[in-house]
């Protein structure tokens, strides 16, 4: 099946072939993987989707690839949860989780985006991958390198959180901490990746990437029952998340394949301490100002992010919105998440749930309405977060009557 | 001394292949009409009609991004070492 006509750039429309390019010649405007829908749509059915595996590949005829995936087959189709006890608590209807701190195999939803670079890395021949991260893509990256025997240069800030150092080098990657921000990481990888011949897999292989993005929106729609929700929260750090999620939903419905309307508003979460993209929307201009971030949630602390402009114009043409959350909202959200429905979520997944509250509080989001809340990393890779803020509850010595003393006296002060 | 200017490779055709070129002005304005003096066609691709930065083009001054800084009214000095970068790229 011919499904793809190359390359095209997202500005002036200039078409190229599908090479590891990233940017227009002419105008610098990021190039997309431009589909053939004539025929998608024949080949493309609900059916289709529900005989292919229990992971993102399930959607592989939508993703960029020519043959079968060549490392991550066990990536996404990750639980979408009923967020019952979530919704009492925020007076709301109808709440889900769309899980990926569980996401196999570094517990992200980077591995949807890695599967997909580091396959079309093999199908172009290059033996070295590379990432410019912040932390969960360079341990997708690595992961995903080792399982393809691939090389891996890795370039993170070199404050990064350790659980996030510690889930990189175990992989036994080239780990390069630069002393900078992830802005000058990334405009240093631009540079690097200039000179080296390697796929870096969100610098030129970026139209492949991001593209992986999009089945965790599929993910949404098919577990909702081929259904697009009222709402969907998405965490921002580089901004090309929620621009695939709604690509994915606007693909489902140019295939047929959504039952009812799609009015998905897309609604922006970003930290205080970083919100470039927020600040846009709340100011409702297309102009980016880039920040010096300065926030807790380090995953998402891109000052100056890339698809910027493209995740305002998302929310914007969606009819979404977006909210800033500062550090101590961002640890009351991962402790309300924890609390509410048993899932552990890093930092990013507490701007979320932090910036879901604020915009159902304001009533952006009315509590009638379906909501989802994208939790996009795991809990156990940023603990620093919650150190100061968790106690070791009761210490006895192993004997029961020391017990019952510890129970009387954890019963009095709970009263 | 004049600045040194690092070219990325979509522009490298109009500066005859040379990844990294010298030019003078005293501020990045003043820059790139030096360039466009040298290698006719660059100015174009930097700015658009009103003589703003392109959207999707950072330029970095000593690497440190010149929205930071003055923007294009940034000051150089000799011997400085500027970066033109495409500016999609990136992301956690």
């Amino acid at each position: 099946m011919e499904k793809l006509n190359g390359l095209r750039c997202r500005e002036c429309g200039r078409r190229y072939p599908a090479t590891p390019v990233h940017v227009c010649e002419f105008c610098f405007g990021p190039l997309e993987v431009d589909y053939r829908y004539d025929v998608l749509k024949t080949v493309v059915t609900r059916e289709s989707i529900a005989a292919g595996p229990p992971s993102m590949w399930r959607y592989r005829d939508l993703l960029p690839v020519e043959g079968d995936a060549a490392v991550g087959h066990h990536v996404g189709f990750t639980p979408l949860v009923r967020a019952q006890n979530l919704a009492e608590e925020l007076g709301c209807r109808e709440v889900w989780i769309k899980n990926d701190s569980v996401c196999h195999p570094s517990w992200s939803f980077k591995d949807r985006v890695v599967a997909v670079a580091v396959t079309k890395a093999k199908e172009f021949g290059f033996d070295t991958v590379a990432c410019a991260s912040t932390g969960n893509l360079a341990n997708s990256v690595a992961a995903h390198a080792a399982e393809g025997r691939l090389k891996s240069y890795i370039f993170i800030p070199a404050d990064l959180e350790q659980g996030k150092v510690l889930a990189t080098l175990v992989y036994s990657p080239t780990l390069v901490a630069v002393h900078g921000t992830y802005d000058e990481v990334n405009r240093l990888c631009s540079e690097i990746a200039d000179k080296y011949r390697w796929a870096f897999v969100n610098v030129n292989f970026r139209p492949y990437y991001s593209e992986g993005s999009k089945s965790y929106g599929f993910e949404i729609v098919e577990q909702l029952g081929w259904r697009a929700p009222g709402h969907i929260v998405v965490p921002c750090a580089g901004g090309s998340l929620i621009t695939k999620i709604w690509k994915a939903i606007k693909e489902f419905k140019t295939l047929g394949l959504v039952d009812g309307p799609v009015a998905t508003k897309m609604h922006a979460a970003q930290a205080a301490g970083c919100g470039p993209i927020v600040t846009m929307i709340k100011n409702d201009t297309d102009v980016l100002v880039p920040v010096k971030p300065n926030t807790i949630a380090k995953s998402l602390a891109i000052g100056n992010p890339a698809d910027g402009y493209y995740a305002y114009k998302t929310t914007k043409e969606s009819g979404g919105f977006g909210a800033h959350a500062t550090d101590d909202e961002i640890v009351e959200g991962m402790l309300l998440l924890a609390r509410t429905e048993g899932i552990f979520t890093e930092t990013a997944g507490g701007v979320t749930v932090a910036a879901a509250r604020k915009l159902i509080e304001a009533g952006v989001i009315q509590r009638t309405e379906s909501v989802v809340i994208c939790i996009t990393g795991n809990g156990l890779k940023t603990p620093d977060a919650l150190y100061e803020r968790l106690e070791v509850h009761v210490k006895i010595k192993p004997s029961l009557s020391a017990f019952d003393r510890a129970l009387a006296d954890l019963k009095s002060h709970a009263v | 001394m004049p600045v040194h200017v690092r070219i990325p490779t979509p522009l490298r055709s109009i500066t005859k292949g040379n990844a990294e070129v010298q030019a003078k002005g005293h501020t990045v304005e003043g820059l790139v009409e030096d360039l466009e003096r040298q290698f006719p066609g660059l100015k174009e691709r930097l700015m658009d009609e009103s003589g703003e930065l392109r959207r999707f083009i950072n330029i970095y001054v000593n690497e440190e991004d010149i929205r930071f800084l003055e923007a294009k009214k940034t000051a150089l000095k000799d011997g400085d070492q500027v970066s033109i970068v495409p500016a999609i790229a990136g992301g956690g």
